[in-house]
């Protein structure tokens, strides 16, 4: 029982990422009505985002070790700390978490660089360019990545605070023993929050009925007058900062690295064909359930009946309900339909 | 005369351009030898991944269809074959019969599935496939594909019939094919000569009434259902083939080098042949061979530039000139071939989406319109 | 006795609260050119749909030449059966020549729904390549054989798609709104290519607005109105049929 809500709440927080980065990639197939296969890319940098905050602010000096006196020994001392002593310290605690007041406007603005520098220009082509294209600027981001920052993980720890495990199982009655990590619940929460807020957004402004009229039918909205151009960018400058920040995030619990963008990518777009293409509902249903489905299947209990099953289980099922219902789980008809 | 060369390439009989093509094929270490290209390695690449591309184009070129799944059938070739080379004999005809056999088995069973949807769905789909059979690879099937350290040959594999005719030699044993070694220009002018039949095949599609029929898919499906063809079969057809060469590839792959690893399966050798494809000139018969010419080519000069090449390069710059190209320059080389196959992917999606070949035609187009303003007395207008 | 190639019967269908074609009979008899007009919204294109199998009734059957049925069936199941069809928007090859855009069909009628045969040659399908060749001839298009479909004007692209299903020799051409969006000029030609079709004897059923082509062409006709069939018979009854008439709305474009 414990081991099965163990990986629940992981495939939860998985499902969390995956669910946000779908969301993304269907906000901007509906409404911009592009394939995007530089989405996965975007959840890297916003990892890397985090990742390089963090080595800014642990930018160090090296200073004499006081502690050894027989030779001169050196260690490092971060600027932060010689400047400002405990409080600095905190602050690099804390650079995971602080690096979202960095992150989002990066992201942003790599979204709108993105959107206006290339994306625009492939409105008119065919999807098959627009897929390429952006498969391309993956594979370079992708290798920049990798030049700056070698091949390896880079471990991006949580607060010192939350780095330890809530005691989940006294809560909700199930015995002591059961714990969970901080920082993955706060992950959880947070994903909920953001996938709330853009949902809220949608459906309560102005703006956001533009967008959701847009997804329906697109023809119609720009005869109706609206600069739709200009949504657009914003659009996906917002997709790309929900990308960002669920990258972000997401570091302390899997250690950044240059591939991570692609693994979650394919990934996502199976669930966003499972959730069915176009349907925002569908997307965050299709992350949840999916990535729950992932940790199950993880289990020992289960991988010693049919071991590996969790890395292909994800594609059997998407297979499976592409055959008994093409159109996804909430799938709307017409969309994408030859 | 462009003109008048390339009126000439289109309008060959089957039997011209087969054997044009071939002459220019096995002449190769001839005139690829000014351009420092000819080594038995590099030029047997050029070959195995032509033919990997030529069958790529049928799918991708005739139909449109866009599949991120075929570097799979790379693999299992490879696999395939390897495992032939273990369990029955190092001679290398059964190992490509049997790879491209089991490729074709299955691109049957992932066409069948991908083929219900179209469009992006269908390039979702097959990039879902990629990762799954990779992640098959190197965790799950372990036992077939030996994971991570990949598969190789081992001395005391059973090699049921090579021991049954003779007593094995010690040491382990190269690949043959009934005597004639697979190394070096040997191996060269046998992937050559796979390579001549495989184009051969493919021409013969492009030419036909099926070749049509899948450029009209192409063009118009929905037309092609109201005037009584059913797509699907026709769609599936041309998956299978084009996976059935790229599990020869595969095979031919094993056959020059005889191990078989996972990292042939994963996405980015389908995105190579893929720019290989596009960078040629998607659709036509001779524009994936230039493709994967210039994209092997480079990537063999590429990848073996470090910096202290770079630096001797430079070295004419004064000291910060010198340090700094080679700070621009070195992200692209060595290990960031990748990098710049990425950008390289890119310029060719943006600015000539229909490849080189594409490219030849438009050049050949303006060559043509300068001539006519040129001779004022010309006044054959349609 | 002339027989029935297209058997429609009590067919009903609605969307939601909507009820699109309400216990629709229709016989389309062999050899004649039956035109189905109606003012918009009447249920024409959902009429359309039901006939070529895109749409399922609510009730009711649609029979293809005495017997087979056609609800379910997929396009080019439909096709193979004899019928042909002509859309909106001319929907062509638009990136193959006029003679390749021709002989797709005539490769699908000799081949049926999938064929395939490993070394088949092009250049050796001399009786399909004469064939389309004087398909187009007879559509007044021969001088443009090699020329890329997708170039054409709209009004030859239509000629090209008639050609295209007439190459086939169905048993029944359905043609949807032909002259749609075409200029008074492309509508008179296209009048004349089909006055010199019907010389053929095939069997057609049009969805038309313009009452000029209608009053053209059409053998029969029947008039749709809000998802019912109000009359039906040869032009001059319908000319002078006053409930035709108000249908139209005084009846001022007859």
């Amino acid at each position: 029982m414990d081991a099965i809500l163990m990986q629940l709440l992981n495939g939860l927080d998985k499902g969390g990422a995956y669910a946000l980065i779908a969301l993304g990639l269907t906000l901007v197939f509906g409404t911009l009505g592009v394939v995007n296969f530089a989405h996965g890319a975007l959840f890297l940098l916003g990892a890397f985002c985090a990742v390089t905050f963090q080595k800014i602010l642990t930018i160090s000096k090296k200073i004499l070790d006081p502690s050894i006196t027989y030779f001169d020994a050196y260690i490092e001392q971060p600027y932060l700390e010689i400047w400002f002593g405990e409080t600095g310290l905190a602050i690099i605690d804390y650079a995971v978490p602080l690096s979202i007041i960095v992150t989002i406007p990066t992201m942003l603005l790599i979204g709108l660089a993105m959107e206006r520098g290339l994306i625009r220009h492939f409105y008119k082509r065919t999807h098959a360019e627009q897929i390429l294209v952006t498969f391309g600027l993956a594979i370079v981001l992708q290798e920049i990545i990798r030049h700056f920052f070698g091949a390896n993980p880079i471990p991006t720890p949580a607060p010192d605070i939350v780095s330890g495990s809530a005691a989940v199982g006294t809560w909700i009655g199930l015995g002591e023993n059961f714990v969970y990590p901080w920082w993955r619940l706060i992950y959880l929460a947070v994903s909920t929050a953001i996938i709330s807020s853009v949902f809220a957004f949608l459906h309560l402004t102005t703006f956001g009925m533009v967008v959701r009229a847009g997804m329906y039918d697109r023809q119609m909205v720009a005869f109706l007058g609206i600069n739709v151009q200009r949504k657009f960018t914003i659009i996906f400058g917002l997709a790309a900062v929900v990308a960002g920040v669920a990258g972000a995030m997401y570091a302390p619990i899997l250690p950044p690295d240059y591939h991570m963008g692609m693994d979650f990518l394919v990934i996502s777009f199976v669930i966003v064909v499972v959730g069915g293409m176009g349907s925002l509902r569908g997307a965050v249903a299709a992350g949840f359930l999916l990535g729950v489905l992932q940790s199950l299947a993880s289990m020992t209990a289960v991988s010693s009946l049919l071991p590996g099953i969790d890395q292909i289980i994800i594609y059997l099922v998407a297979v499976v309900i592409l055959l008994t219902r093409p159109r996804g789980l909430m799938g709307r008809k017409g969309v994408m339909e030859d | 005369m462009m003109k008048q060369l390339m009126n000439l390439l289109k309008k060959q009989s089957d039997l011209t351009t087969i054997l044009m093509f071939a002459a220019g094929v096995l002449t190769m270490p001839i005139w690829l030898d000014p351009i420092g290209a000819n080594y038995p390695d590099l030029l047997q690449k050029f070959v195995i991944f032509g033919i990997f591309a030529v069958g790529y184009n049928i799918l991708f070129g005739l139909t449109g269809y866009l599949s991120f799944g075929h570097a799979v059938f790379l693999g299992v070739g490879s696999y395939a074959a390897v495992w032939s080379f273990k369990l029955l004999t190092m001679n290398v005809l059964p190992a490509m019969l049997f790879a491209t056999l089991i490729s074709g088995l299955i691109a049957a069973a992932i066409g069948f599935v991908s083929m219900r949807r179209s469009g992006i769905y269908f390039s979702i789909l097959t990039l879902a496939f990629a990762q799954m059979f990779y992640n098959l690879a190197y965790s799950v099937l372990i036992p077939i594909t030996n994971g991570e350290t990949g598969l190789q040959l081992r001395m005391h594999d059973p090699r049921i019939i090579d021991n049954y005719f003779s007593d094995p030699l010690p040491g382990l044993p190269s690949t043959d094919f009934f005597g004639m070694s697979m190394n070096g220009y040997s191996g060269f002018y046998f992937c050559a000569v796979v390579l001549i039949l495989a184009f051969y095949i493919a021409m013969k599609i492009f030419r036909s009434p099926f070749g049509m029929k899948l450029k009209a898919i192409k063009s118009n499906q929905h037309r092609m259902r109201y005037t009584g063809s059913d797509t699907r079969p026709y769609l599936i057809t041309a998956f299978i083939i084009s996976g059935m060469f790229a599990g020869l590839a595969g095979a031919l792959l094993a056959v020059t080098d005889p191990l078989a690893g996972a990292e042939r399966m994963q996405w980015t050798a389908s995105g190579e042949v893929i720019l290989m494809t596009i960078l040629g000139g998607v659709g036509t018969l001779y524009g994936p061979l230039l493709g994967v010419g210039i994209i092997k080519y480079l990537e063999n000069i590429f990848s073996t530039i470090n910096e202290s090449v770079l630096q001797q390069f430079f070295s004419f710059l004064p000291q910060w000139g010198e340090n700094f190209m080679v700070a621009i320059v070195s992200p692209f080389v060595g290990e960031g071939w990748h990098l710049t196959l990425g950008v390289l992917f890119m310029i060719i999606i943006i600015f000539l989406p229909g490849g080189l070949m594409e490219g030849f035609s438009r050049i050949q187009k303006r060559y043509r319109k300068a001539k006519i303003n040129d001779t004022q007395s010309d006044s054959t207008k349609e | 006795m002339t027989d029935t190639v297209l058997r429609i019967s009590n067919v009903n269908k609605a969307f939601g609260g909507l009820q699109a074609l309400s216990d629709i009979n229709l016989n389309i008899e062999k050899g004649k050119v039956h035109a189905i007009i109606g003012p918009n919204g009447a249920g024409k294109s959902t009429l359309l749909n039901v006939c070529v199998g895109l749409l399922t009734p609510d009730s009711g059957a649609v029979t293809f030449n005495g017997g087979t049925n056609v609800i379910g069936k997929s396009p080019h199941e439909i096709n193979q059966m004899g019928l042909a069809r002509v859309f909106q928007t001319p929907e062509i090859f638009p990136d193959l020549s006029l003679l390749d855009n021709v002989m797709i069909p005539a490769f699908a009628k000799r081949d049926g729904a999938f064929h395939f045969k490993l070394f088949q040659s092009l250049s050796g399908e001399t009786k399909i390549t004469q064939e389309a060749t004087e398909m187009l001839a007879s559509v007044g298009m021969d001088d443009k054989l090699h020329v890329i479909a997708g170039s054409l004007s709209r009004g030859d692209k239509r000629r090209l798609e008639l050609a295209m299903c007439l190459i086939q020799r169905p048993h029944l051409l359905l043609l949807d709104e032909p002259t749609a969006g075409m200029a008074r000029h492309d509508t008179n030609k296209t009048i004349e290519l089909l006055k010199k079709i019907k010389e053929d004897g095939m069997t057609k059923i049009i969805i038309e607005h313009d009452m000029h082509v209608v009053f053209s062409v059409a053998d029969t006709i029947s008039v749709l109105a809000q998802g019912a069939i109000i009359a039906s018979g040869t032009p001059d009854e319908i000319r002078g049929n006053p409930v035709v008439q108000e249908a139209y709305l005084g009846g001022a474009e007859l």
